[in-house]
């Protein structure tokens, strides 16, 4: 399902490439020129594979029409001018982004307290609320659909215009983005001492709301900030649910316009993939511990 | 629990304990009412993600009006075409997990000889983290935009070579292999990347100290280190593609090819009377699949921590 996507990489040790941090590793060593030659083949190679249908994206979405005078093939951005004259896609983008805010409130709202509130009164229950988050892992989506689409057609008949919205899939994606959420909020809680700092803050008076709202969450945003692009990302190119549940989100109607307009298509997918990327490129310079292993690689003797 | 704080004050630290500064007046049902406060947590998950697979558990063993039986399963196994949907779906997640595991461990460690605050390393993560697990439907268009029939690729070959390939494979198992190799690298990378960075510069001065060259310490202490992780990073990409349904369904929509695809032409047209739940069937067999797969995992994770930490 990194078809759809799958939060199967949280699982990987501290949640993967995405949230863990670099080690120092040993800098300004004498590397063998074997050991560069192969480094710069192996780049080479595999990023290549993986830059090319990439660039043929950015290729195919700019062709414009062909000169009629010079029978040569143009370059235009008509295919991007064009996302805009398909009412079906812009209300497919802007429900995708109404749901990825849904998504990140309700995950938010549902995880912190509950997560702070397990390291800080019953610890115990961790490796419980950990089992949970990590759940969706070993249950497919197209299973959690299978079992869902039951209730959502009761939703969409009992509740009224309400039931029958795109925005009701904000409910399944929080289940979605739990392993990826879970994973970034708690390495942000390791990395201060939650315990101390909540017991300091309530014996000056302050009440859990306060102790999370003022204390907490501060503390933990690069956590929270992490979680919430992971989340954004995971809604923006969640496919198989909604489409099986017949709501038009971004990656349906793509999906579907594929057939007709594969330019647009293409301009489409282009354009979401390069805003992941800024959105993730930009986390990495804010995870959580980012500026304190920074500082500590600095600290460390040579 | 081993990962509590060290200097985690003793009164907070334990739920049980006696009566603590705060919580006043609660006394001894102070740690009940810590777990109610665990409930919305409980309630959320069990109602859309326990409950929802709980419908598909008890659905695959019962038949039309809800009896027991195990018809559904009878006829899963009897049917050439659900079965054949099953090989094909673990035949093609285990080949793109190998190769996936192969080169995403090789650039995997590209990436981390290079410098840990660098530029190429930032990149690569962020590009395999969007390219890994944004979208697949996407990806599929990446390839038709390369290799379909007014693709990249096949465009130049054929204005600058004269040469019409047929790029028919894109849309068979083969291509389907090749697309999801292309997401199963980068997950390969998110995945192993943390592996390799613990693989400790001290351990390469060692070996070479030793007189031990690149494939001495490969084959004597890399290799043994890294093993485990590489073998339940494999495991992950292999339910990973086993899973996936989006970058199939946008590249062959006709059909019901793979075990994902079976299982949503099950739920989307009308089924034979009497198969209602032959979807949910497969649908168990899937998570029967993925679950053992992630057990596995879970063995394996453990003992691949014992080094790399």
């Amino acid at each position: 399902m990194s078809a759809t996507p799958s939060p199967i990489g949280a699982l990987a040790p501290e949640g993967g490439a995405l949230i863990a941090r670099p080690k120092s590793a040993g800098k300004g060593r004498k590397v063998p020129v074997s050991q560069r030659v192969t480094r710069i083949a192996i780049l080479a190679i595999v990023l290549g594979y993986l830059i090319l249908p990439l660039l043929a994206m950015l290729e195919f979405s700019t062709r414009g029409d062909v000169d009629p005078v010079t029978k040569q093939a143009t370059r235009s951005l008509q295919s991007y001018a064009a996302i805009f004259s398909y009412p079906n896609l812009v209300d497919g983008i802007v429900a995708s982004l109404q749901i990825a805010v849904l998504t990140v409130v309700g995950m938010l709202l549902l995880l912190v307290p509950t997560m702070v509130w397990t390291v800080v009164r019953v610890p115990r229950m961790r490796r419980v609320v950990e089992f949970l988050c990590l759940l969706p892992l070993a249950i497919p989506a197209i299973v959690i659909v299978v079992g869902i689409a039951p209730i959502y057609r009761w939703m969409g008949q009992s509740l009224g215009a309400v039931g029958g919205s795109p925005l009701t899939l904000a409910f399944i994606d929080i289940i979605l983005v739990l392993p990826y959420s879970y994973r970034a909020i708690d390495a942000g809680l390791r990395a201060i001492d939650t315990a101390t700092l909540s017991d300091a803050a309530r014996s000056l008076g302050a009440g859990w709301p306060r102790t999370i709202l003022q204390v907490i969450v501060p503390n933990i945003r690069g956590g929270i900030l992490s979680a919430s692009v992971l989340a954004i990302a995971l809604v923006l190119g969640e496919f198989t649910i909604s489409s099986l549940l017949s709501f038009n989100t971004v990656q349906v109607v793509i999906y579907l316009l594929g057939k007709r307009d594969p330019f647009v298509s293409v301009a489409v997918s282009l354009a979401a993939l390069v805003f992941a990327f800024v959105l993730l490129f930009v986390i990495s310079r804010f995870a959580p511990g980012a500026d304190r292993r920074a500082q500590q690689t600095a600290e460390e003797p040579a | 629990m081993t990962d509590t704080p060290a200097s985690m004050p003793a009164p907070s630290s334990s739920a049980t304990a006696g009566p603590a500064p705060r919580g006043a007046g609660q006394g001894r049902f102070k740690g009940a009412g810590n777990y109610l406060a665990l409930i919305p947590f409980h309630a959320y998950v069990g109602l859309f993600l326990i409950l929802p697979t709980l419908f598909v558990v008890v659905g695959a063993f019962s038949d039309g009006s809800g009896q027991f039986t195990l018809d559904n399963f009878r006829t899963m196994f009897t049917t050439d075409v659900f079965i054949e949907s099953f090989v094909k779906s673990l035949q093609l997640a285990a080949i793109t997990a190998l190769l996936g595991a192969v080169f995403g461990s090789l650039l995997a460690w590209a990436v981390v000889r290079g410098d840990p605050q660098g530029l190429l390393r930032q990149l690569v993560i962020a590009a395999s983290g969007v390219l890994a697990q944004f979208g697949g439907v996407m990806l599929a268009f990446a390839f038709l935009a390369t290799f379909g029939f007014n693709g990249l690729i096949t465009v130049i070959m054929k204005n600058s070579f004269g040469i019409r390939l047929d790029m028919s494979w894109l849309y068979s198992m083969t291509g389907l292999a090749i697309v999801y190799t292309y997401f199963q690298i980068p997950l390969m990378v998110i995945v192993f990347l943390p592996s390799l960075d613990g693989l400790r510069q001290e351990w390469y001065d060692a070996s070479a100290s030793l007189g031990g060259g690149a494939w001495s310490f490969w084959r004597n202490v890399g290799g043994p280190i890294l093993a485990p992780s590489f073998l339940g990073a494999l495991l992950l990409l292999f339910t990973n593609a086993f899973s996936a349904y989006a970058t199939a369904q946008a590249l062959i929509s006709q059909g019901c090819v793979l075990i994902t695809q079976q299982i949503a032409c099950q739920m989307s047209s009308e089924v034979v009377l009497g198969q209602e739940n032959v979807g949910k069937a497969m649908a168990f067999g899937m998570i029967v699949i993925v679950s053992g797969v992630m057990a596995v995992y879970a063995l394996v994770q453990r003992r691949a921590s014992r080094w790399v930490k």
